[in-house]
């Protein structure tokens, strides 16, 4: 009896294993999503994830241009009425058709208390459904730039979610566990099959995706695997375990590219990391200097900037996947531009006078906070400056810590330089602006992420003034003007901007998206 | 002896609340767990509020307090990190810790106690100076770094080398994971499955190779010791072969005492499956600990805790009542056999 | 006491010396860790770089291979790391920084385990008990588990300006918590086997008082053992270290052990720049056998029985 039992269990384990060799694609990266719950947690990997399942009104292509997504057309109707035209014909994965009603339920949904995505879609004053294919969203004043909000709110259905008791997202504070939050039902290209959350998820094709003509090549299946060793994750993809890997270690992607039938893709990334002087208080938090602050005097800050050779991190640690930066935003987001991303020149003798200008002629010592797990290479980017200042004398204690504990310590403002990235999601530098530049302020919800202590009263009303400008050409300007102001201020010394690197088996074709979020839609396997 | 039980049940009780007290009162100071939950752009007042929701601004006696009382339910409450109960996620993951435990724990006693009676038995032979070297290079090498250099030769160079001497490619080991996993109950097993086994060679040869080492030389030391007591050399004038005595009597003789600090040396293969899982990515409770413990996953790796120190607690009440069971003069005092377990 | 020309002349005819002298191996075992003790010890004067250094670094020189690859120079004869930091240097002063943390961790688990093995066994009563079930509990729960979580515990409550500079105090501490049983369970053994003989009982009668007795008179009995347990432990604590540098909570990369210097060079196994994590980890592999050899041999020399 018992042996029959087995017998039968082996024989059903290899169908498994022969079913595998439909057109599956088997992915790895390092981290997994924290749920599948499309408004829960406003992270890259989770929505990178939830994306495959879900689609917005309006999708990015691998340009990161808006192309229709659930809405064929949009378009302001009034200052502050947005117009979005519905994609006929489209059916969720179970088969209910999708309608206007759907799109009404999940931005109301996605404002709920619980949601994590209200700061994206704050200006929404109501969303209304005009006949089944026409909605309109109503803005509380002019938002010109709505529709690249809207690209992050995934649509779900309402009847699905009112079945499965799931009609407010789940509450991570409270450590809900919703149908949810394992389990989704969208229009997207793919469906659930299995979920084991930091073990595995397999995806398969969605029989009624309405996009099946425009793609009709993506993988049947997606296998996806976290593997947070780096040297593992290099490992599984030489050794033909997985298919794809989201982010291979710099230092190992020449090896990649010789490895016959192993080839990668790279781009630019909209990210780009910087280190954050605290250059507002009084004194520095932990540093020798007593009664002043050294990084309150801006000498002090363009010494440190010129003191920081950026192509030698960019040759030995980042293995030249990186493109100095003079600008803490990307190419691809607008108001960048080349002209405004220079860097001073690196110059240990000017920075020496600098600091002997200053008053330092000996230097100082301060700490360095930084984050090891969190960007990439970024305790040996922090390792590095360390170096470098020590040659003007300026003595760093590096501290690197995970990101766990690296975030809420800057967030405490207990920190006196700190290294981040910051990446835009919005593509558009008023994002930047109001989170790193703009006086902090926790009544207004601005200058959430600036912990430096700066604060310019000019900066703060052009950032104001831009987000409403329905005018193109002001608005440019007002951008514009505010890049100077941030670059002449300094309170950030920027390094470079990240380039990405996927790496995959020949098998695999994938266009490269610079927000680090691959789409399989978009990918083919052999 | 029925209250030579009671007592040592006792004692386990008092173990496992101190122990519950401690992994809790400790880790109440681990990490923020507020900021993996709210988003990055999330404000100080949401990021109060959020504290306050999880019960972090309370006592820690109070936190103990209701920590302790739902521990003795099985709810361990639910994972900050995963938004999930967490005695779902240990019953998840245990399957896959226990499995690799299990198949090191036969490696080390397949491989162990063989190679250990013959080096007794040998013992000034060049190949048994040979296992003894080799046995040092077990203890000698972190787990780690063997975990690293079999992946290195058997998977990822293992493509070049294995087609020259004749092995097809799909020879090699995998580096990481499970394979195929099949659902027996509540228990996913990836025993049953070709890519299930394969993928439990490299993991488990790594995990057991100190154990082995151990078991190697305590059974090598007891053998000796046996061997050199009066009744084997009465044997011995007895007449007996060689094989009767080595094996019916000397080998009986030491294993009784090996195997039941065996017992104790699980509780060690399931503390180094921490770092052997994360060389292998292997998905069981060690790596949950880790990773909940990058996360400040406070309820995690409580849990955690409390389960591996149960398991310790449960292997060590069984091993006293085998032992007293066995000779009741071991009752109180088993430091001889407890000093060789390193 | 007798003096130490005669303390030498018997250790030369000793059965230990005899049975050292014997054995190649473990003369070259003796020999090595010689080396490594002085190497440990001399770091500052021998080494040709300080790598704790920082500012003598130059990022340019990163990844330069061993001098005998091409590209190598007779500056770094085993290459640089990802930082420019000569690995030779790195190597002597990581030896040092994981023998430091080794020998104190043991220092402290020998102490406590002898006191408190004294303790139990002079006292008896409920003080034995309480100290007897403290060890149990402690040898159910491996050494790494508990150093893990102390360690780990220890990080999150000091601040980390204040960890990274105690670091090595922190690792001493959890390391040397989790070894203390087995030297009080030996002590406590040879305590009870020595306290009712004839010349403790002297010592008694004639006043001496008790802690003299304890450490001047029953303590070196228990030596040999404890030397042994020691000397293998050393090798457990170093790999110890190594494996909680590997998980990231040992020591930081700017004073690197053995074992942060093998994680910061895992990361480079795969492309090519193999000095990194191989030289490192061979170092640690050989500092640890060389120990492990020695115990091996003490025990077999102080346990005549079962050579």
């Amino acid at each position: 009896m018992f042996v029959a039992r087995l017998a039968a269990l082996t024989a059903a384990a290899l169908c498994v294993v022969s079913t595998a060799d439909a057109k599956t694609l088997r992915w790895a990266s390092q981290g997994d999503a924290l749920t599948l719950d499309p408004y829960s947690q406003n992270e890259g990997p989770t929505t990178a994830m939830n994306t495959h399942f879900y689609d917005a009104l309006i999708s990015r292509d691998p340009k990161l241009a808006k192309v229709p997504g659930l809405a064929l057309s949009w378009k302001p109707i009034s200052p502050e009425v947005w117009e979005f035209k519905l994609r006929p014909d489209v059916k969720f994965s179970d088969g209910t058709p999708f309608t206007a009603d759907d799109v009404v339920f999940s931005y109301n949904r996605a404002l709920a208390p619980s949601s994590d995505f209200r700061a994206y879609i704050s200006s929404i004053k109501e969303v209304k459904a005009i006949d089944p294919l026409t909605v309109h969203i109503i803005t509380a004043g002019p938002n010109p730039i709505l529709p690249d909000y809207t690209t992050s709110i995934l649509i779900m259905s309402k009847a699905w979610s009112e079945k499965h008791n799931v009609t407010k997202p789940q509450n991570f504070k409270d450590k809900e566990e919703t149908y949810a939050v394992r389990n989704a039902m969208g229009t997207g290209p793919y469906m659930v099959k299995q979920r084991d959350p930091d073990v595995r998820t397999v995806m398969v094709k969605n029989p009624t995706y309405w996009g099946a003509k425009e793609f009709p090549n993506y993988p049947d299946e997606l296998v996806y695997t976290p593997i947070k060793e780096p040297a593992t994750r290099v490992a599984a993809l030489i050794s033909g375990q997985v298919d794809f890997v989201l982010d291979a270690p710099l230092q190992d992607i020449a090896r990649i590219k010789q490895t016959a039938g192993l080839k990668t893709e790279e781009t630019a990334q909209v990210r780009s990391i910087f280190l954050g002087l605290d250059m507002g208080s009084a004194e520095l938090k932990y540093s020798d200097v007593k009664g002043k602050n050294p990084f309150a005097d801006k000498r002090v800050r363009q010494a440190m900037y010129q003191a920081i050779d950026i192509n030698a991190i960019k040759a030995k640690v980042m293995r030249n996947f990186a493109a100095p930066a003079g600008l803490i935003t990307s190419p691809g987001v607008h108001g960048y531009t080349q002209a405004l991303d220079q860097r001073l020149k690196y110059d240990v003798a000017a920075a020496k006078k600098l600091m002997a200008e200053a008053g330092y002629p000996n230097g100082f010592s301060v700490a360095l906070d930084c984050p090891n797990d969190r960007y990439n290479n970024d305790e040996p980017i922090c390792q590095a400056v360390t170096g470098m200042l020590a040659q003007i004398g300026i003595k760093v204690d590096l501290q690197a810590r995970s990101k766990t504990l690296h975030f809420p310590k800057v967030q405490k403002k207990d920190s006196s330089m700190f290294l981040l990235g910051w990446g835009v999601p919005t593509l558009d530098s008023h994002y930047v602006f109001t989170f790193l530049y703009q006086t902090n302020d926790p009544a207004k919800k601005v200058g959430g992420w600036n912990y430096t202590n700066y604060s310019n009263a000019k900066l703060d009303e052009l950032t104001d003034a831009m987000l409403k400008e329905v005018d193109q050409a002001k608005r440019d300007k007002m951008i514009a003007d505010a890049w100077a102001l941030a670059v002449a201020d300094m309170p950030y010394l920027p390094l470079h901007h990240q380039l990405i690197v996927w790496s995959m088996s020949d098998k695999v074709t994938i266009p490269i998206f610079a927000n680090d979020s691959p789409n399989f839609k978009y990918s083919t396997i052999k | 002896m029925l209250a030579f039980i009671v007592s040592r049940l006792l004692q386990s009780l008092a173990v496992m609340l101190a122990v519950s007290f401690v992994c809790f009162t400790l880790f109440n100071f681990v990490g923020d767990p507020v900021n993996n939950m709210v988003g990055q752009e999330a404000g100080p007042a949401e990021r109060e509020e959020m504290r306050r929701e999880l019960g972090l601004e309370d006592s820690v006696a109070i936190q103990f307090l209701r920590f302790l009382g739902n521990a003795a339910t099985g709810n361990f409450g639910k994972s900050y990190r995963l938004a999930r109960p967490v005695s779902d996620l240990i019953v998840e993951r245990m399957p896959a810790t226990l499995e690799l435990v299990a198949v090191a724990a036969l490696l080390a006693l397949s491989m162990g106690i063989p190679l250990g009676v013959l080096t007794a038995l040998r013992r000034n032979s060049v190949d048994s100076g040979a296992i003894m070297t080799f046995s040092l290079a077990g203890v000698a090498m972190p787990t780690f770094v063997i975990g690293i250099l079999l992946i290195y030769v058997f998977s990822v160079e293992c493509k070049t080398w294995a087609p020259a001497i004749g092995l097809p490619p799909d020879w090699c080991f995998p580096s990481f994971g499970r394979g195929e996993t099949v659902k027996l109950g509540w228990w996913n097993t990836g025993l049953l499955t070709a890519s299930g086994l394969k993928a439990i060679v490299l993991p488990a040869f790594t995990l057991s190779l100190f154990q082995m080492t151990l078991v190697l030389r305590l059974v090598r030391s007891q053998m000796l010791e046996v061997l050199r007591t009066d009744y084997i050399k009465f044997a011995r004038a007895r007449g007996l072969t060689d094989r009767a005595v080595h094996f019916r009597h000397a080998l009986k003789n030491t294993l009784l005492p090996v195997i039941t600090v065996i017992g104790i040396q699980v509780g060690g293969l399931i503390a180094f499956s921490i770092i052997t899982e994360t060389v292998f990515q292997w998905p069981g409770m060690g790596q949950l600990f880790i990773q909940s413990v990058q996360f400040a996953d406070i309820p995690v790796m409580a849990a955690y805790l409390v389960m591996v120190s149960f398991i310790f607690v449960a292997i060590n009440f069984f091993v006293d009542l085998l032992y007293a069971a066995i000779d009741p003069r071991l009752r109180l005092d088993r430091a001889q056999l407890g000093t060789a377990g390193g | 006491m007798s003096d130490r020309s005669t303390t030498l002349a018997r250790f030369r005819d000793s059965d230990m010396w005899w049975s050292f002298r014997r054995s190649p191996l473990t003369v070259a075992a003796a020999l090595v860790t010689l080396v490594y003790f002085m190497a440990a010890a001399f770091a500052p004067w021998v080494a040709p770089f300080d790598p704790f250094d920082v500012k003598s670094l130059n990022l340019m020189d990163a990844f330069t291979p061993p001098a005998w690859n091409e590209g190598g120079t007779a500056k770094h004869p085993l290459g640089t790391d990802n930082q420019g930091r000569d690995m030779l240097s790195a190597i002597l002063y990581g030896s040092r920084v994981s023998l430091m943390i080794g020998l104190a961790a043991i220092v402290l688990s020998v102490t406590t385990g002898v006191l408190l093995g004294l303790l139990a066994g002079f006292r008896g009563g409920w003080v034995e008990s309480v100290i007897m079930r403290m060890a149990d509990i402690q040898l159910t729960v491996p050494a790494i588990l508990i150093a893990l979580t102390l360690d780990g515990v220890a990080r999150v409550v000091l601040p980390k300006g204040v960890h990274d500079s105690v670091a090595i105090w922190v690792l001493v501490l959890s390391i040397g918590f989790a070894y203390w049983p087995q030297f009080a369970r030996v002590t406590r053994a040879t305590t009870l086997a020595e306290k009712n003989k004839d010349y403790v009982n002297a010592a008694r009668i004639i006043g001496v008082p008790g802690a003299r007795i304890a450490l001047a008179h029953v303590l070196p009995n228990a030596w040999g053992p404890v030397l042994v347990i020691a000397t293998i432990e050393l090798a457990l604590a170093v790999i110890a270290e190594a494996s909680l540098s590997y998980l990231g909570v040992g020591m930081p990369a700017t004073q690197p052990s053995l074992g942060t210097l093998i994680r910061i060079g895992n990361a480079f196994l795969f492309s090519g720049e193999w000095w990194i994590v191989i030289f490192p980890a061979l170092a640690l592999v050989v500092l640890s056998l060389s120990v492990n050899l020695l115990g091996d041999w003490l025990r077999d020399a102080l346990n005549p029985r079962l050579r």
